[in-house]
């Protein structure tokens, strides 16, 4: 087990060179010259001088990376081009907003999610397994943004559900849960009805196999046989579709915070990306695939923990 | 000589395995009632795709300030927007746009896709390692933020959309195809044709490709309703379709402001973007319940 823990983590690392190589190219893959963009069009020739000075775009490009990477290495994400402010300062405001959003919504789709994905998959067959797909599919065509201004349309207006997250305190619990339930309901239900869909066809799987079989055969009531021997299985293929949900979340805060107004992570991108303050949104960029990467970490190595069966080689 | 492809033909008629397979497969299709009816309403979407603008006499971009944010009557079937634009005529044009986005951004990433993902299954060692670790690069930026980040440095507009969502399509497809391939390699077949000579390339297009070509339409099909879901995000964002077109993200944006007083703005778009989703997902579904009858429990 340490052996595959060990090597697991290895193979994280070329992941994160990738990561940063790519991350660090989308400033040179701006078409043209980045400091004229970032400067803006009426920019006179010094102010593009001077931030082509600032990002260092005049050395060559590996040194340009070595010099980036090391300053990553001591979190250094270099300086805002707008307000001159150290990006790690910025992100460092804002990270954990995101992180409790992301982990708000994911609570809220493994809840949702499981308890359909469980009846649904006990009374197969039915109409309420019938309607809970429909639910789950529609859950899953639907744009989260557009639930979000569907739900401010009918909850928020004129009452007091608006979440005022920009206001949070730096831990970033709300003071409510009213003001935290319409972003957190909008980020998670697309990853309700896929948990769902999951946890219902893992049930399904399990539920036909042999050893079910032989635990009612020797007389064990229903209930025993789908919660104690088949839902313990059907799980464990849900548990990565939890990690990966938790990373789209991650990705998908940007429109949830931004419909919400949310001063977090996803909204602070989409403003750098809005205003051209590139270093911001590389830094932003790192820090959430970075996150992402040691998140699907964990869920690999808890998948290995929860199913020794798996033949990782 | 004549009698013999006579036979032959006779023959062929009796036991045509590609049509057999075909046959099965649109008996199991048939059969699933939710994917022919997501498969008549992608058609739906499409021939009004093609044939709605000819139909629809008013232009979408036409501002009449006089009857701005009307509600929805028998004049203006879906109501108008903030500048008096008809919103019904605004769909019926976004709906080819949307369609165009989904299909050319999900060709983009699954031509490049399926070819990384069979070369890295084919070939294997070395090159299929290299392959799929810059595949686990693009796949460890989450969701929407490698499409976001590619459009960041490209500019907003529906070309650099289109390339950025084709980009995050990629690794789907070469995750899947490097799958299927591996365990096609395998097959007796293939080792046959490698003793009689033939090339890597003739292996992999001729035969490989062919049997690797049921997931690769599945994914295909599931991947534009998340193409569309994308495309709707960016342009919502303001980083796809730029103002006046009548892209459905960018409509869903500018009603934001105008909500309280307007909802139709932001009911109308929302809603077509969810039944075209819905449509492609139930039909891929459907697709691959018929295609591969395993995968149906």
């Amino acid at each position: 087990m340490l052996k595959y823990i060990i090597r697991r983590v290895l193979q994280t690392i070329p992941v994160l060179i990738g990561v940063s190589i790519l991350v660090f190219s989308l400033m040179h893959l701006i078409p043209g010259n980045p400091a004229q963009i970032i400067a803006g069009e009426g920019a006179s020739e010094q102010t593009v001088r001077q931030i082509e000075e600032r990002l260092g775009l005049n050395d060559p490009i590996h040194v340009q990376y070595f010099n980036y990477m090391s300053g990553v290495l001591q979190g250094d994400l270099g300086n805002s081009v707008r307000s001159g402010r150290a990006v790690s300062d910025e992100i460092a405001a804002r990270f954990w907003v995101t992180v409790e959003l992301s982990f708000y919504a994911t609570v809220l789709a493994v809840f949702l999610g499981l308890m359909a994905g469980i009846i649904s998959a006990v009374r197969r067959y039915t109409l309420a397994d019938t309607a809970i797909m429909i639910v789950a599919l529609f859950g899953l065509s639907m744009p989260n943004f557009w639930l979000g201004l569907v739900l401010i349309d009918w909850f928020a207006i004129g009452g007091d559900w608006l979440p005022e997250w920009a206001k949070l305190r730096p831990s970033g619990w709300g003071d409510s849960w009213r003001q935290v339930i319409l972003p957190v309901i909008t980020l998670g239900t697309g990853g309700a009805a896929i948990i769902a869909r999951m946890t219902r066809s893992s049930m399904l799987e399990v539920i036909n196999q042999d050893y079910i079989r032989t635990a009612r055969a020797k007389g064990l009531t229903d209930r025993i046989v789908t919660y104690r021997h088949a839902l313990k299985n059907a799980l464990i293929p849900v548990v990565t579709v939890v990690g990966l949900e938790f990373g789209g979340f991650l990705g998908g805060a940007v429109l949830t915070e931004t419909i919400f107004a949310i001063n977090g992570m996803g909204r602070l991108t989409v403003q750098a990306i809005t205003q051209r303050d590139f270093p911001i949104v590389q830094g932003a960029v790192l820090v959430l695939s970075v996150l992402f990467v040691f998140v699907n970490l964990i869920v690999d190595i808890s998948y290995k923990l929860l199913n020794k069966r798996i033949d990782l080689n | 000589m004549s009698e013999q492809t006579a036979g032959a033909t006779g023959s062929e008629k009796a036991y045509n395995p590609r049509l057999e397979l075909y046959k099965g497969f649109w008996k199991r299709f048939k059969k699933n009632k939710s994917a022919l009816v997501g498969g008549i309403v992608v058609l739906f979407f499409i021939l009004v795709a093609i044939f709605g603008p000819m139909l629809v006499n008013t232009d979408p971009n036409a501002t009449d300030i006089t009857n701005k944010l009307q509600p929805p009557s028998a004049e203006h079937w879906f109501g108008t927007d903030n500048y008096g634009r008809d919103i019904f005529s605004r769909i019926i044009y976004g709906t080819g746009l949307t369609l165009i986005v989904g299909f050319v951004s999900v060709m983009i990433g699954g031509i490049i896709g399926v070819l990384f993902g069979i070369i890295a299954g084919y070939y294997g060692g070395k090159i299929d390692t290299v392959i799929m670790r810059l595949m686990d690069v693009l796949l460890a930026f989450p969701g929407i933020l490698l499409a976001l980040a590619i459009v960041s440095v490209l500019g907003g507009s529906i070309q650099n959309m289109i390339i950025a969502i084709g980009i995050f399509s990629v690794p789907a497809f070469a995750r899947i195809v490097r799958g299927s391939t591996l365990s096609v390699r395998k097959l007796e077949y293939i080792d046959a044709m490698r003793a009689l000579g033939a090339s890597d390339f003739r292996i992999i297009f001729k035969h490989v490709l062919p049997n690797v070509l049921s997931p690769i339409i599945v994914q295909a099909t599931l991947r534009i309703a998340t193409a569309v879901l994308t495309a709707a995000g960016l342009s919502f964002l303001g980083l796809g379709a730029q103002p006046p077109t009548p892209e459905w993200g960018a409509m869903l944006s500018a009603g934001r402001s105008y909500m309280a007083e307007s909802p139709h703005m932001i009911l109308i778009p929302g809603i077509a973007i969810v039944l075209v989703v819905l449509a492609f997902n139930i039909f891929g579904d459907g697709l691959r319940d018929a295609l591969d009858p395993k995968a149906n429990k």
